[in-house]
């Protein structure tokens, strides 16, 4: 199961370094529903499945992450109209350079950090690290404020590999409390987004500094 | 001993020229063959210290404090003698000619002297063994050269770049006097009693770095590289950039001697500065519109790419892996060979261009082959060597350090680290290295002429086309004499790594049988392209052979000026780097139906000087105007300042 | 001896069989187009009808321009003298060979882009501008994926690289994957192919390798030609060698697989050119970053 565990980080791992380098908007939501959908499976390969937990999680995880999240997201793409463009501050290259140095700093992290347990997967925590690092990379650099949740999200599942390590130490109650949070997270950043285009004609993430209570004048 | 002797020619024909310096085809004719002589004669010590691996010292005692006359000659000063002595003399075969339109014009006295005095500091500085001697080498080499770049001293912009010369030089000195200082640890100042305390290795190790870096040129501390380079005459530049920065990477050589251990920081240390000057050096070589300046940005390269070597030579030494050790250190010695031969041979050809067309910007060239073909020829073979491509001398080297990188034991984050650091970046400079001297090349010498008409150019003399074939061929031989090349190296090596010598024997044999199989392919390489040749002519002697304008596309009035310049081949790459580069350009933008002007123009400012020394030196400078103050020129207040002074040291000392 | 005599066989064949394999890719294209298409052997056709005819020569072009096709013709073979193919070795193999061969590569590209400039005309310079970025991103791909497969089969030349890569399922699958897609990236890219260029648009200003190449005729046109096909056939071999988990079987087999990879191989080019459109300018550095980007995983995760 292990090696299966790792090939599937692998890929979690590809579609995080896609996602910097992508341009569309819309593929960029594709592949972190693909993203979620690949993370939704980890809980049934990293507990036993004598019992419900890992399946309820992996049922609400494919759910939630695959599938409504994204959807959620695609439709405020449609509603707020947005250009299809990411629009990045940082170059699509430089974000394929930056995510490559943040798979080195994963690993190198991972050396660093030894657990007390044996994780389930010897990649499950650089690939942790990565998403971590690439959802927050994705915060601070791109444009449109869509974006940001697309970075909340990646930057989420990066947590919940790292709290799948601990799964089989009794994590599933945090991990569910996290997905709420990001549910609502996501739910509640859907209608500002929408509300926010219906008064400023734009969801430019740069412009919206007018909503500082300070002016210049 | 020779070398001292071809010290003294060296230093007697500079003080004759500068007495008969106003009649000028006299001082540049003794200036030309002392030096030529002085280097002929250097060269013999030099090459047989090598082929026997002999170790020569020698001295007499001085009465500077800590200072002692002491010389040697040892492999890894042969090593760097080569190169040295080689470029020199044919600077001063080529400095005859180039300096031929001044003659009478001007007093050329000074020029000849200089330049005499700066190859003798250069030997002096490889083959002292005295801290108080190599800082005093060090010094007149610095000072003489800045005289050579103050040489059209009338022009702001040279005086500008001499001036940022001598600071960064002298601030690179201070690090080194108090480097050689805690080497001693108030004991003797000779190399050989030198001996680095275990606690403070890391830190004489940065001090080095620092040090000899700003001579060396290693990336954030290039700015003055990329200004005096190109103010200095031709064959001065050919002399700076070729070996005057190489005094750089031999001090740090000489200082990794000193050492017991080596911390692995450093060669990580080493490696990250190699990448940086070799990526972003050649980025900015390929953004320059100066032939000059792009040939001086390559040289940043190119120490970048001896670093890299040093930088794994250095690993391999922290880890005791002989294999990368030797690979790290045979690829950058020989790099250090390598860089002079092509550096010094680009810059010549540079010097023939600006001498024969009176320009050194490349958009305004074209076509240039035509009236010299000799120049273009061997300005080729240049090119294709300091891209390292087969089958000359650049790949060579290149490969050792590639293979060294290879040599990291497996599992491992660090084998990736080299591997990506030293494979990815070389591989990514020699991409943009074939780019920038495609453009170099293929802007100035081919096509149309562009604005400079080619009436009025012509062939160089025959001096300068000699200094010009000379490298070129060595060029080609040591492409091809590779293993050969191995016999010269292993001295150095043996010095730096310090590695008895059947353990060394093993590393190497691998790459020798490479190095073997690299010079046979390449011998087929050269007979494949004459017997395509031959057979083309062949092929061709029955059929009509036509000439006819360049397919146009249909467009029915081609122009020269609608050729490609060099800034629009450079286009897309610096486009795609914008981020690191941050070039300036400004634009008017054709508009309306009948549009009148248009034009676009674009700098590349350097980054480091832009960003970070300009706002420090404005920072000085804003701050010693607030102290100048204190200084208004009043003696009455000047005699206040002794009172209060005085006052306040009796308080203090009663107190 | 037998080793030596199979590799001069292989290395034959890929002389012979090279310019077959463009026609492939041509003839996939047409029946994706419903087309009957140009034969098989066109481009067999083509050289022999270039070199029975006479050269023009522009009157701005000097020694550079005739110089191109000759050095990038003589570095070509003997790349292909050092790749090996179908089970033999390669020709002349040693420690470091594939920093050789990619550096042929160098030298070739070097010749053709000055060849180009050398006429003077803004399409050529063109042509040659975007050549010399897009190999400069495109080398360090090749390089760091050919280093990834150097570690995994822990052997430094080509001839002892191929054919050892096992596809036994487990995350060792991914690096072979990865390395995979990069070799196939660099393929198309120095290959001139769509999505990186397009071989058919002629005279348009959207295209690089043919336009830098729009001055030549005659034998220098064939010679041109025939290099393009042999380094198809070579880019190819590597591909196909590193990727096939060949070692062990008998000669001859190995050599008919290798064979049936290589069509397979142009057959797939012809679907990609079919099926996709080539990629506006600006946007190629980023799928040759991406390459680099996926050489560079496979690297760590090979060395961990």
């Amino acid at each position: 199961m292990r090696e299966w565990i790792d090939l599937l980080m692998v890929l979690v791992a590809v579609t995080n370094l896609a996602i910097l380098g992508v341009s569309r908007l819309r593929t960029c939501i594709r592949l972190s529903a693909i993203q979620g959908a690949m993370l939704g499976c980890l809980p049934l390969m990293v507990a036993p499945l004598e019992s419900w937990t890992p399946l309820l999680l992996a049922l609400v995880t494919i759910a939630l992450k695959g599938w409504v999240l994204p959807a959620l997201l695609e439709r405020s793409l449609v509603e707020a109209n947005v250009q299809r463009e990411v629009q990045p501050f940082v170059g699509y290259n430089a974000s394929i350079l930056i995510g490559v140095i943040a798979i080195a700093a994963s690993f190198w992290f991972n050396t660093r950090l030894p657990l007390p347990f044996d994780p389930p997967g010897t990649l499950m925590i650089p690939t942790a690290f990565f998403g971590v690092l690439v959802g927050l990379f994705i915060l601070v650099s791109r444009k449109i404020a869509l974006n940001q949740v697309i970075g909340y999200l990646v930057l989420e599942n990066g947590i919940y590999t790292f709290g799948l390590v601990l799964m089989p130490h009794q994590t599933l109650m945090v991990e569910l409390g996290i997905l709420l949070d990001l549910f609502v997270g996501v739910f509640v950043m859907g209608i500002a987004i929408f509300q926010i285009n219906r008064e400023f004609d734009h969801i430019d993430a740069d412009r919206m500094t007018g909503l500082r209570d300070w002016s210049d004048e | 001993m020779a070398i001292l002797i071809s010290i003294a020619i060296l230093l007697i024909s500079g003080v004759v020229c500068l007495g008969v310096g106003r009649k000028g085809a006299l001082a540049g004719w003794i200036g030309a063959t002392g030096t030529v002589v002085a280097c002929a004669l250097g060269l013999i010590p030099a090459l047989t210290i090598l082929l026997t691996g002999m170790r020569v010292r020698t001295g007499w005692d001085w009465t500077v404090p800590g200072g002692s006359l002491r010389i040697h000659l040892d492999g890894l000063s042969a090593f760097f003698l080569v190169p040295i002595l080689l470029i020199s003399g044919l600077g001063a075969i080529y400095g005859r000619g180039y300096l031929h339109a001044h003659e009478g014009r001007r007093n050329l006295g000074p020029v000849w002297f200089f330049y005499a005095l700066l190859t003798a500091a250069m030997t002096l500085v490889v083959i002292a063994d005295n801290a108080i001697l190599f800082l005093m080498a060090w010094e007149i080499m610095s000072l003489a050269s800045f005289a050579l770049v103050m040489f059209d001293g009338d022009d702001p912009s040279v005086r500008h770049a001499g001036w940022t010369y001598l600071i960064a030089m002298h601030l690179g000195t201070a690090f080194l006097l108090v480097m050689f200082l805690l080497l001693a640890g108030g004991g003797s100042l000779d190399f050989d009693q030198l001996h680095c305390q275990p606690r403070q290795t890391f830190l004489i190790f940065l001090l080095a770095v620092i040090g000899f870096g700003t001579k060396a040129g290693f990336m954030p501390l290039h700015v003055w590289l990329p200004e005096a380079h190109p103010a200095a005459p031709s064959h001065v530049s050919a002399v700076m950039s070729g070996v005057m920065i190489k005094t750089g990477i031999y001090g740090l050589m000489r200082t990794l001697t000193f050492f017991d251990s080596v911390p692995d920081l450093a060669g990580w240390i080493l490696l990250g500065i190699g990448m940086s000057s070799g990526i972003l050096g050649v980025l900015f070589a390929l953004a320059q519109h100066d032939l000059k300046r792009l040939l001086a940005y390559h040289s940043v390269e190119n120490i970048g790419i001896i670093a890299l070597g040093m930088g794994l030579g250095l690993l391999g030494m922290s880890r005791s892996i002989p294999a990368l050790a030797v690979f790290g250190f045979a690829g950058a010695l020989l790099h250090v060979l390598n860089h002079a031969l092509f550096k010094g041979l680009l810059f010549f050809g540079a010097g023939a261009i600006l001498h024969s067309t009176g320009t050194r910007q490349i958009d305004q060239l074209g076509g240039l082959i035509r009236k010299m073909p000799f120049t273009a020829a061997t300005f080729l073979i240049g090119s294709i060597a300091i891209c390292g491509l087969i089958p000359l001398n650049g790949f060579i080297s290149e490969f050792l350090i590639y293979l060294g990188a290879l040599q990291m034991p497996m599992p491992g984050l660090s084998a990736f680290a080299v591997g990506f650091v030293v494979i990815g970046s070389l591989a990514l400079i020699g991409g943009l290295a074939v780019a920038c001297f495609t453009k170099a090349f293929g802007i100035v010498f081919l096509g149309e002429p562009r604005h400079i008409p080619l009436d009025g150019v012509h062939e160089v003399g025959p001096s300068m086309l000699t200094a010009m074939g000379i490298p070129a061929a060595l060029c080609i031989l040591i492409g091809i004499a590779s293993p050969l090349i191995f016999l010269l190296l292993q001295p150095a090596i043996g010095i730096l790594t310090g590695l008895p010598a059947e353990k060394f024997e093993v590393s190497w044999s691998q790459a020798v049988s490479s190095l073997v199989a690299i010079s046979v392919i390449g011998l087929i390489l050269w007979l494949g392209i004459f017997l395509l040749a031959v057979l083309r002519r062949a092929i061709l002697k029955r059929r009509p052979v036509e000439s006819s304008v360049t397919w146009d596309c249909g467009y029915a009035a081609p122009a020269a000026r609608m050729q490609y310049t060099a800034t629009s081949f450079a286009g897309p790459l610096t486009n795609l780097f914008g981020l690191l580069m941050q070039s300036r350009s400004h634009r008017q933008l054709p508009s309306g139906l009948f549009p009148r002007q248009a034009s676009v123009e674009t700098h590349t400012p350097d980054v480091f000087q832009r960003f970070f020394y300009t706002p420090i030196f404005n920072a000085l400078v804003w701050i010693s105007r607030a102290v100048r103050r204190l200084q208004h020129g009043r003696v009455h207040l000047y005699i206040l300042y002794i009172v209060l002074t005085l006052l306040a040291l009796i308080l203090w000392s009663l107190a | 001896m037998i080793s030596i005599l199979s590799s001069i066989l292989t290395v034959l064949c890929g002389f012979a069989l090279a310019p077959l394999l463009l026609g492939v890719v041509n003839r996939t294209k047409a029946v994706f187009a419903g087309r009957k298409g140009q034969p098989l052997l066109q481009l067999y056709f083509d050289l022999t009808r270039l070199i029975g005819k006479g050269a023009v020569y522009s009157r701005t072009t000097s020694w550079v321009f005739r110089a191109g096709p000759i050095v990038g013709l003589a570095a070509i073979a003997i790349a292909m003298t050092l790749v090996p193919f179908g089970g033999s070795r390669g020709l002349v193999s040693f420690a470091g060979d594939f920093f050789f061969v990619a550096y042929l590569l160098g030298i070739l590209r070097f010749l053709w882009v000055v060849a180009a400039l050398d006429t003077g005309s803004s399409f050529e310079g063109m042509g040659a501008s975007r050549e010399v970025a897009f190999s400069a991103l495109a080398e360090p791909a090749l390089l760091l994926a050919l280093t990834a497969v150097a570690w995994m089969t822990r052997s430094l030349s080509l001839s002892e690289m191929v054919g050892r890569l096992s596809w036994t399922l487990g995350p060792g699958v991914a690096p072979i994957a990865m390395v995979g897609c990069t070799l196939f990236v660099v393929f198309l890219a120095e290959n001139a192919r769509i999505p990186v260029d397009d071989p058919n648009t002629h005279l348009e200003l959207t295209m690089i390798h043919e336009v830098m190449v729009l001055d030549h005729s005659g034998p220098d046109f064939a010679m041109i030609q025939y290099t393009a096909a042999l380094k198809f056939w070579l880019l190819g071999a590597i591909l196909i060698g590193v990727l096939l988990p060949l070692e062990g079987l008998p000669m001859i087999i190995r050599f008919l697989v290798s064979v049936a990879g290589m069509f397979t191989l142009a057959v797939l080019v012809g679907i990609v050119e079919s099926t996709m459109a080539r990629l506006r300018l600006l946007k190629v550095p980023q799928l040759l970053a991406g390459a680099c980007a996926l050489a560079i995983f496979a690297l760590i995760l090979v060395v961990r």
